[in-house]
């Protein structure tokens, strides 16, 4: 069909991981389908379950793989966890092998599935990075022609000749992506190691990336949850869901898939049979259904908003009611709330019918979810809570190379600063 | 980065689920043969890091030990040397012993002590036991030149007679001991990875291998018959003797033992690197 050159051919590949504990009572079991298998019978340890993942005891990490990769090809994987990924790129870093299928490969494959594996703290960095360079699979010759380029990029020159116990994790971190960045193979195998150090060097470490794949014609396999990365770095992508490659192609398709199957929840609820908590014992208002009017699932950019249809009933006559709805993070930990003031008045046994359009700019990726009050303020300042449900969930997906740094800056990415005047002093 | 890259198929890797069981892959190992010698180095150097008397420990370790074994087994227990001064008989027979207990023990931990390099990176593990072989041979080195001061002091007071033309033969005898220790240890970490049984056995083992070898008594001490044969069938046996004959000048040779514990050797270290070559496929997985 085309004459790319080949660098990865993967047929048919499965690998299957047994559950549970493997202890003492293992040996027996061992024996057992050993001895069934010699005498041509059935493995009496395997159960056939429901699911066709799940078999007995065992696991299909992958459930049958068919993929090519091209030369010079930057391929981009994506997937819920526990999708394969790491798997796959395990078999394909030799780390553990398939339990059916074949691989071929053509030229040497350097794996970063952590970075500064091998490295030892009582060595100093200089030491080190002849000793993971070896691992790598580097001569030392090699090393040594390239110790100066790795130091420099490293950025902790004047600490080369410490153990590396005593460094930052941010320096250690620095110093073997150094290592792992020059290395001469054809092919990498990236399992979002990015995130290293300050944001400085996570951009040096991105472009170095896009160079490694773009001018230098090697094959990248690169395993993201930031779409972005994906987008900036990737010409094709793959989405594994459950073991199996459920889309291979164009990256914004894939990324649209992926988001797909990432809804695991409504973006319809229905309120009607849902029971209301003891304490609102005064429903003045029953709300029905909430849906995302512009959406079928429940994933948003940062950058979309979410348009809420929510309906109600009125048990009784109402007037001013005013809308609460408070967001939370997946603990249920409260992060702010945002409040529609006075909006409503009604008869009993009308139907009412609202759109809002929340604006997600401020949250960061993650899931949320949310609640929903409709509520009375008093003259007195306090308010009666006239209906409260668990609203739509959502989950905000990574749009930009920034990597937020939550626990010292929060979960609310706030508006930007207005600025007023930016001048020299004299 | 900069040279171009011209045929990848020099580069093929295939990897299937089936695994040839005869495929020692030597070839890449060698090719990691920089990593040998840097695993090699780093033994040495964290070994003794943050010690006070740092590499003096390699002279201590074997001394005390032997110390112990001549107030032990020579004074208390009143066991025979051949002549030998007690404190020579014991520092070449824990030095011989102790290169080959700790290439054994060593080993036979490789895969769960590495388990986390291992679990994230592809490199030949054989690499990592024949570095810890290497690292003992050094060490026993070593220690040999303290062997060798107290052979001079003994063999001038004419209390020793070392056969110094056979002295070139110890290197082949530790290449011997050296993969007889890393097969068993192989096999033993091979097979721990799944039940750790047998790692708990390795120091009882040990113990017990070396009161079954003319370590800290010489061969010439028991008399003929089912002990004697038994011993005899201790494929360290053999080498330790024809060790002793050499540096100390007594000491039995066995050509027909020798030439049974090499074969014995060679058997273990190829049974040793199939086992290993096939576990270390999925081991991390079981591990």
């Amino acid at each position: 069909m085309d004459n790319r050159e080949v660098a990865i051919k993967i047929s048919n590949v499965k690998k299957q991981y047994r559950l549970g504990r493997i202890g003492g009572g293992t040996l027996q079991k061992d024996l057992q389908s050993w001895w069934a298998k010699k005498r041509g019978k059935e493995d009496p340890n395997v159960r056939i379950g429901q699911k066709e993942r799940i078999k007995g005891t065992t696991f299909m990490a992958l459930n049958g793989i068919d993929l090519t990769v091209y030369k010079g090809e930057a391929l981009g994987i994506i997937g819920r966890n526990g999708a394969g990924k790491s798997t796959l790129l395990k078999l394909l870093s030799r780390v553990t092998a398939p339990s059916e299928g074949e691989i071929d490969i053509y030229g040497r494959i350097t794996s970063m599935l952590e970075v500064g594996t091998g490295f030892n703290g009582e060595m100093t960095g200089r030491e080190n990075i002849y000793l993971n360079g070896a691992i790598l699979g580097m001569t030392k010759a090699e090393i040594d022609r390239k110790m100066e380029d790795i130091i420099d990029f490293s950025e902790v020159r004047e600490f080369i000749d410490t153990p590396v116990k005593r460094y930052s994790s941010g320096m250690y971190v620095k110093l073997a992506f150094s290592v792992a960045a020059h290395l001469d193979s054809e092919i990498m195998i990236m399992d979002e190691v990015l995130a290293v150090g300050d944001m400085a060097f996570q951009k040096k470490c991105l472009d170095k990336m896009r160079d490694v794949a773009t001018k230098d014609g090697r094959t990248v396999l690169y395993v993201s949850h930031n779409m972005n990365t994906i987008r900036q770095l990737c010409s094709r992508c793959i989405v594994l869901s459950e073991g199996k490659m459920i889309y291979n192609g164009d990256v914004e398709e894939a990324i649209r898939q992926y988001m797909d199957i990432s809804v695991i929840d409504d973006y319809n609820i229905d309120y009607t049979s849902i029971p209301r908590l003891d304490w609102l014992n005064n429903t003045k208002i029953r709300t029905l259904n909430a849906e995302y009017v512009n959406k079928a699932n429940t994933s948003f950019f940062t950058k979309e908003k979410a348009i809420v249809r929510i309906k109600w009933i009125n048990e009784h006559d109402v007037n001013d009611v005013s809308l609460r709805i408070e967001f939370l993070d997946f603990t249920r930990k409260p992060i702010g709330t945002s409040i529609i003031n006075d909006f409503y008045s009604g008869k009993e046994g009308q139907k009412g019918i609202v759109d809002v359009e929340i604006d997600l700019s401020m949250f960061i990726t993650g899931k949320y979810t949310t609640n929903y009050v409709f509520f009375k303020t008093n003259h007195s300042g306090s308010s009666e809570n006239y209906d409260c449900v668990h609203g739509l969930n959502f989950e905000i997906v990574d749009d930009s190379s920034f990597v937020w740094d939550e626990k010292s800056w929060g979960k609310l990415k706030m508006s930007t600063i207005k600025l007023l005047r930016v001048d020299s002093e004299e | 980065m900069s040279e171009p890259i011209t045929s990848n198929e020099q580069y093929h890797i295939h990897i299937s689920s089936e695994h040839k069981l005869l495929d020692l892959n030597l070839k890449e190992v060698w090719k990691y043969r920089d990593l040998i010698l840097l695993f090699t180095k780093r033994n040495f150097a964290v070994r003794y890091k943050q010690t006070i008397l740092g590499p003096a420990w390699l002279f201590l370790n074997p001394f005390i030990t032997s110390v112990m074994h001549t107030i032990v087994f020579g004074r208390i227990a009143k066991i025979g040397t051949d002549g030998i001064p007690q404190i020579l008989f014991h520092l070449t027979g824990s030095a011989f012993w102790s290169f080959f207990s700790s290439c054994l023990v060593g080993n036979a931990s490789t895969f769960t002590a590495n388990a986390r390099v291992f679990g994230k990176v592809y490199f030949p593990r054989l690499t990592t036991p024949i570095s810890n072989v290497l690292s003992n041979a050094i060490q026993f080195g070593i220690q040999m030149t303290m062997v060798l001061g107290f052979l001079i002091y003994f063999s001038i007071n004419k209390m020793v007679v070392p056969n110094w033309l056979y002295f070139f033969l110890i290197p082949f005898l530790l290449i011997q001991l050296g993969l007889m220790g890393m097969g068993v240890g192989i096999i033993i970490s091979s097979l721990t990875t799944k039940y750790r049984d047998l790692s708990v056995l390795v120091g009882f083992g040990m113990s017990l291998w070396m009161y079954g070898t003319p370590v800290v008594y010489p061969l010439s001490t028991i008399s003929d018959g089912l002990l004697k044969q038994l011993v005899m069938l201790n494929p360290v046996t053999a080498p330790i003797e024809l060790f002793r004959y050499i540096v100390l000048g007594r000491g039995a040779v066995m050509p027909e033992y020798l030439v049974y514990s090499r074969i014995f050797t060679i058997i273990v270290a190829l049974l040793g690197i199939i086992i290993f070559n096939k576990v270390e496929r999925t081991f991390m997985d079981t591990v």
